[in-house]
């Protein structure tokens, strides 16, 4: 524990500098530069509205913020899981010259695809406005779900980034597991709304940790005047994303002198 | 005499021929698939005093960079201590951490910050390092434009002008054109003769060992096979090669 502040201490400035620079880097070569990290989940917002409402006929209010919020909450867990996995590997020039804690590294990743977030939660306030959402001071919520978020994604990041050093074809699975958690986080359709028998409904919504965040943050942000905040499954989550984050940071510090000699 | 500013002790490093595993792989194979198992440095004992300028010969193979990396921990050493007394230490590597669509201030900061410095350290000596590099206008525009002499020039003097108590060098003394390359040794010359800086070179080239250190070690298959003075130790170790 003692290690992991002060190693935090001497390298967050890197992290920072590194995640700002990646994201410059991004923006340098593209000719929509940042223009794309807003038109990429509008333009996915759309493509989900339009397959639920008219496809499969949904009805929810608001339901292009309903979808908006549930897809950037996603993004940011899938994206910075799936590049954990390969994270090792694809900073193998840096890995191999300097020592560096290899969380680090995650939190690099996690900044970047936070920013991100964090550009399309804007566009959901301003969709928001659009449509006229209901505001109440229940608002303030978002700051411990964002806050079990980060720490649930940074506990998952790690273990993967370790197992992803020795696994070779692990982003395969990840892929799959991913995909198959996207459908069922309810990311275009409301978990609770649909008619799942009993014992199932509760257990997506509550055994999965994005799909309750994702739940949660649209109560407290389009819902605030139908719903109801779970605060015990939230202090649950807080405690089982500790305890993974520090599972991780434990074998990452164990085994990350070895990663050199498989990568 | 100086206090020692490296112990190794015993130090033995193996590969563990832990190649990576596949889950299709582990599947169709249930019996766990041996692990050879590759000592690359077996059980080497020495000491740097301060201001010492060691450098490390042998073949190919024999254990050199292992070593070089295990000291700047990088690995871990699978047997044995390696005791820096809490001295900076940094392996002189060229273009760690660069980007290649940022331009060559950007990757300054990053490069140095990745080896341990602050920010306001390096903006500090940034001046020094653009002005060593040669590269004028070229440093605000993306180091993907660079040739390759003028991005090692650039990994050259960040690594060069942000210094460390320890400096560990594989290699890395033929950089750039034959004028930069006697700029670079100069430089090199002139880092390693402060009295406080330790430094540990790997080379092949006897006469870089000759020119710059004050001792050296000679590893053979993993073991010391030769500890002394440049005097003593390159004659017999020239013979033994030829």
């Amino acid at each position: 524990m003692k290690k992991f502040i002060r190693d935090l201490n001497k390298y967050y400035k890197y992290g920072i500098y590194s995640a700002k620079s990646e994201l410059k880097s991004e923006i340098a070569n593209s000719h929509l530069s940042w223009l794309w990290w807003i038109l990429d989940p509008l333009l996915f917002m759309l493509v989900y509205t339009f397959i639920s409402a008219i496809v499969f006929s949904t009805r929810e209010e608001f339901f292009p913020v309903f979808v908006f919020i549930g897809l950037s909450a996603w993004t940011f867990f899938e994206k910075t899981v799936k590049q954990s996995v390969r994270l090792v590997s694809s900073n193998s020039a840096i890995v191999s010259k300097v020592y560096i804690p290899k969380y680090i590294l995650v939190f690099v990743k996690m900044y970047v695809n936070g920013f991100k977030m964090l550009i399309s939660f804007s566009i959901v306030v301003i969709m928001m406005v659009i449509y006229r959402v209901p505001v109440s001071y229940k608002l303030i919520y978002i700051i411990p779900l964002f806050f079990v978020l980060f720490l649930i994604t940074f506990g998952f990041s790690t273990i993967m980034l370790h197992f992803g050093v020795f696994v070779e074809d692990l982003s395969n699975v990840i892929n799959v597991v991913l995909r198959l958690m996207f459908y069922l986080s309810g990311v275009f359709y409301a978990i609770g709304n649909k008619n799942i028998p009993e014992p199932i409904r509760t257990l997506l919504l509550k055994l999965n940790p994005v799909a309750f965040v994702m739940d949660q943050l649209r109560n407290c942000m389009i819902y605030p005047y139908k719903s109801t905040q779970d605060f015990y499954t939230l202090g649950l989550w807080f405690l089982l994303g500790t305890l993974l984050s520090v599972i991780g940071v434990r074998t990452i510090y164990k085994y990350e002198n070895s990663y050199v000699k498989v990568i | 005499m100086s206090e020692n500013v490296i112990d190794v002790k015993d130090l033995k490093i193996r590969y563990r021929c832990l190649n990576k595993m596949s889950i299709k792989k582990s599947l169709l194979s249930l019996k766990k698939s041996k692990t050879e198992v590759f000592e690359a440095v077996r059980g080497v004992s020495f000491s740097v005093a301060e201001g010492e300028i060691l450098g490390i010969v042998g073949k190919n193979g024999s254990g050199k960079s292992t070593m070089l990396r295990a000291i700047a921990g990088i690995f871990a050493a699978d047997e044995g201590t390696i005791d820096l007394h809490g001295h900076s230490v940094s392996l002189l590597s060229i273009g760690v951490g660069f980007q290649k669509r940022l331009t060559g201030k950007e990757n300054i900061y990053l490069s140095g910050m990745l080896l341990g410095f602050s920010e306001e350290e390096i903006r500090a000596k940034m001046k020094e390092i653009i002005e060593f590099s040669e590269l004028g206008d070229f440093i605000n525009r993306p180091v993907k434009t660079y040739s390759s002499g003028m991005y090692s020039k650039l990994a050259f003097s960040i690594t060069a002008i942000l210094e460390t108590d320890i400096m560990l060098i594989d290699e890395v003394l033929s950089v750039g054109d034959s004028k930069f390359k006697k700029k670079s040794f100069k430089k090199m010359k002139e880092l390693i003769m402060n009295d406080k800086r330790t430094v540990i070179i790997v080379s092949h080239s006897s006469e870089t060992i000759a020119n710059l250190c004050t001792s050296v070690l000679w590893l053979h298959e993993g073991h010391v096979k030769m500890r002394g003075t440049p005097e003593e130790v390159l004659p017999v170790y020239e013979e033994f090669m030829s």
